[in-house]
């Protein structure tokens, strides 16, 4: 991918070249305009907004919307600012992308290298499963929460992502792991590695690119998520995403827009910083699957 | 009962039988080679023996033992795979001892079997090195050492030399060779190329199409070749087939095929062969080139050297002899002629034919006449 960079496939003119670069910096501004709305926003006082300076930097940068959204602002009825629930949705996401992350490559791998009768059928079903609207399963698994006992819980929240995760988390482990030789884990076999020791020794080490997209798009996915957190959860165990609308609709009197900023770029920091962190993997690693080399 | 037994072992997919009742005794320290054009069940024989694929019928046994139901790693077999199949995450040195460490082997025993089999293998400075770092011929070695340093009852190989460059196929060839011969231990070795199978082997099966056409050593398989797919497919240039009669003069068998001219070439049958009960008989008679040969190349402890006159069609140099093309029975035969006999195409020539080689087919069950 990077290696024939110099090598564009059209030679373009000056010209057109500029015309293009120009258009993509307008694009670029108007994509960026908002975080540059939220950001500066989030930094100055309310009375400098309701002055009607949207678009202005703040005349006197301050820090105390950021401070009153993360540990005083107004939640519902509680005056405990976001951090509860921020907490509630990493507990919710780690366990959540981590365990389908690992379940899904373990389905990839019985999938394509321990095949038995009926296989396609059961990733046919849980590729449907990928495609079931949310709202199609609100009723049914709200009533299965309240029969294991999970209902209102963050364990449950992490229940019902883990089932909607597996199916992709199976889909891309699947994929990959067809290119993967087949030889490798005939050899392991004769070598004396059981089921379980291919997966870590052979597998596993060589899952890398796969496991960044399947973690990244699990994270995005239940991180960002507003209907099952306020479908199945209580005022205790909500998410960030579900605070976050809490926080904007429950104050009372004058909306303190500085910190409904503040609150908003907390609730999308995480998946931001994933995305800079891994997010050049991510393009990789949909790539491997389909050209090879 | 051999030490490896193949009892009517067959494999089917569903309801396609991919090899059919197949029945092979090897002893211990022979070297087995399957042989066979693409697709008629070498892999799949040697997966059965690895316990890799299941067993439709029939029985596989090691050492008088029945393998059935028992897991490949308990086979105590070794498999070199055509892809090599090395582990990409770990260096040569891992690669080579995982088989150990999964067998419970302690480290040190580990290190001192590497170091054993790197240096009968030469590969001692590759030992830190991934796989990902290796020539084609050096992951072939690291392959063969991951096997060697099991000490396995039986090798299994799967054309381990078909990704090779063909200098390099040859002499991996001879150190293969070298190494049985060292080592002794029975080896079933898969190929699809005819010389490799006879150089390297003590016996060879022959496949096609599911079925083992004939199982013999290197000289049976080549001199006696049960049918008319294994006359062709052993040897290069592959044997001569061409149409012809028998007949019988003053009480002797004789072969009669036409010449480019129309006339008959009359070709004796050594005596004591039995073709005299044939005559009349339709064959397609086999020759190899080298039994088709100028006047003073023929082979001198051979009483039954016949000489005919025929058309040279084309003559074709190769160095270490020239191979010489002539019409018989409606065919294209080619002759291996010595490399400085002065012959010509267009040119009426004698050629030496040796009917203690000749053999002859049916032409319509293709199977041998004798
Ligand atoms: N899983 C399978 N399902 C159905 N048919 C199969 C399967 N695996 C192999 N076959 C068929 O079995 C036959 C023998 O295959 P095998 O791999 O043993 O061939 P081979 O002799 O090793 O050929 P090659 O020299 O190309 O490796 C082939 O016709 C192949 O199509
Ligand atoms: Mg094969």
């Amino acid at each position: 991918m990077s290696s024939n960079a110099t090598a564009t496939v059209v030679r373009t003119g000056a010209g057109s070249r500029f015309v293009i670069y120009t258009l993509l910096a307008l694009f670029c501004l108007y994509y960026l305009l908002p975080l540059y709305v939220m950001v500066v926003n989030s930094l100055k006082p309310l009375s400098e907004i309701q002055a009607g300076g949207m678009m202005a930097l703040p005349d006197v940068w301050t820090l105390a919307p950021w401070k009153s959204a993360w540990s005083t602002a107004q939640i519902g009825v509680e005056a405990t600012g976001l951090r509860p629930f921020f907490w509630n949705s990493i507990v919710m996401v780690v366990p959540a992308v981590a365990i389908s992350t690992v379940l899904g490559a373990l389905n990839g791998y019985v999938l394509t290298k321990w095949r038995f009768r009926g296989d396609t059928i059961i990733f046919g079903l849980l590729l449907f499963g990928c495609f079931i609207p949310f709202q199609m399963v609100l009723i049914p698994m709200a009533r299965m929460l309240g029969l294991v006992g999970l209902a209102g819980t963050v364990p449950g929240l992490v229940f019902v992502h883990l089932v909607y995760g597996i199916g992709f988390s199976t889909l891309y482990f699947r994929n990959y792991y067809q290119q993967f030789p087949t030889e490798l884990v005939r050899a392991a076999m004769i070598d004396g590695a059981g089921f379980f020791t291919i997966f870590r020794r052979i597998m596993l080490p060589s899952s890398g690119p796969i496991a960044v997209v399947c973690v990244i798009w699990q994270f995005t996915n239940i991180w960002n998520d507003f209907l099952f957190g306020a479908s199945f959860s209580d005022f205790d165990s909500q998410p960030m995403t579900v605070a976050l609308n809490n926080l904007v609709q429950s104050s009372t009197g004058v909306k303190e827009y500085n910190v409904h900023f503040a609150g908003a770029i907390m609730a999308a920091l995480p998946t931001l910083l994933v995305y800079i962190v891994a997010g050049r993997y991510f393009v990789r690693g949909l790539m491997a699957g389909s050209v090879k080399g | 009962m051999g030490f490896l037994d193949i009892k009517n072992a067959t494999k089917s997919y569903g309801a396609v039988k991919v090899l059919h009742e197949t029945d092979i005794s090897i002893e211990e320290g022979e070297f087995l080679v399957l042989v066979g054009p693409s697709g008629c069940g070498k892999s799949t024989l040697l997966n059965m023996i690895a316990g890799l694929e299941e067993i439709t019928t029939g029985d596989i046994a090691i050492k008088g033992q029945s393998m059935a139901g028992v897991r490949p790693a308990d086979r105590n077999i070794a498999m070199v795979f055509q892809s090599y199949a090395l582990y990409p995450n770990m260096n040569v040195g891992q690669n080579i001892v995982f088989g150990l460490e999964m067998h419970g082997v302690p480290k040190p025993e580990r290190d001192t079997a590497m170091n054993k089999v790197a240096d009968l293998l030469q590969i001692k400075h590759l030992l830190d090195r991934k796989p990902g770092q290796l020539s084609g011929g050096q992951r072939q070695r690291v392959a063969m050492g991951r096997a060697l340093v099991r000490d396995p009852d039986v090798f299994l190989f799967d054309e381990p030399l078909s990704n090779l460059d063909a200098k390099l196929r040859v002499d991996m060839r001879t150190e293969i060779k070298k190494l049985h011969q060292k080592l002794k231990t029975t080896i079933v070795y898969v190929t699809h190329d005819q010389i490799e199978a006879l150089t390297l082997s003590t016996r060879i099966a022959v496949m096609f199409g599911g079925h083992v056409q004939q199982l013999g050593t290197p000289k049976e398989v080549y001199d006696n070749p049960a049918n008319m797919f294994v006359a062709g497919f052993m040897g290069s240039p592959s044997m001569n087939l061409f149409p012809a009669k028998i007949a019988v003069e003053n009480g002797k068998a004789v072969a009669k095929a036409k010449l480019a001219d129309g006339q008959d070439a009359t070709l004796p049958f050594p005596d004591a062969r039995g073709f005299e009960r044939h005559d009349g008989r339709e064959i397609i008679l086999g020759l190899r080139p080298e039994a088709i040969t100028d006047r003073d190349g023929a082979d001198r402890n051979s009483q039954s050297v016949h000489v005919i006159d025929a058309h040279v069609d084309i003559t074709e140099p190769a160095g270490s002899d020239t191979f010489v093309s002539t019409q018989l029975g409606g065919k294209e035969v080619t002759g291996r002629f010595r490399a400085d006999v002065d012959v010509h195409p267009g040119q009426t020539f004698p050629f030496a034919i040796n009917m203690e080689k000749a053999v002859a087919f049916d032409p319509k069950t293709e199977e041998r006449v004798s």
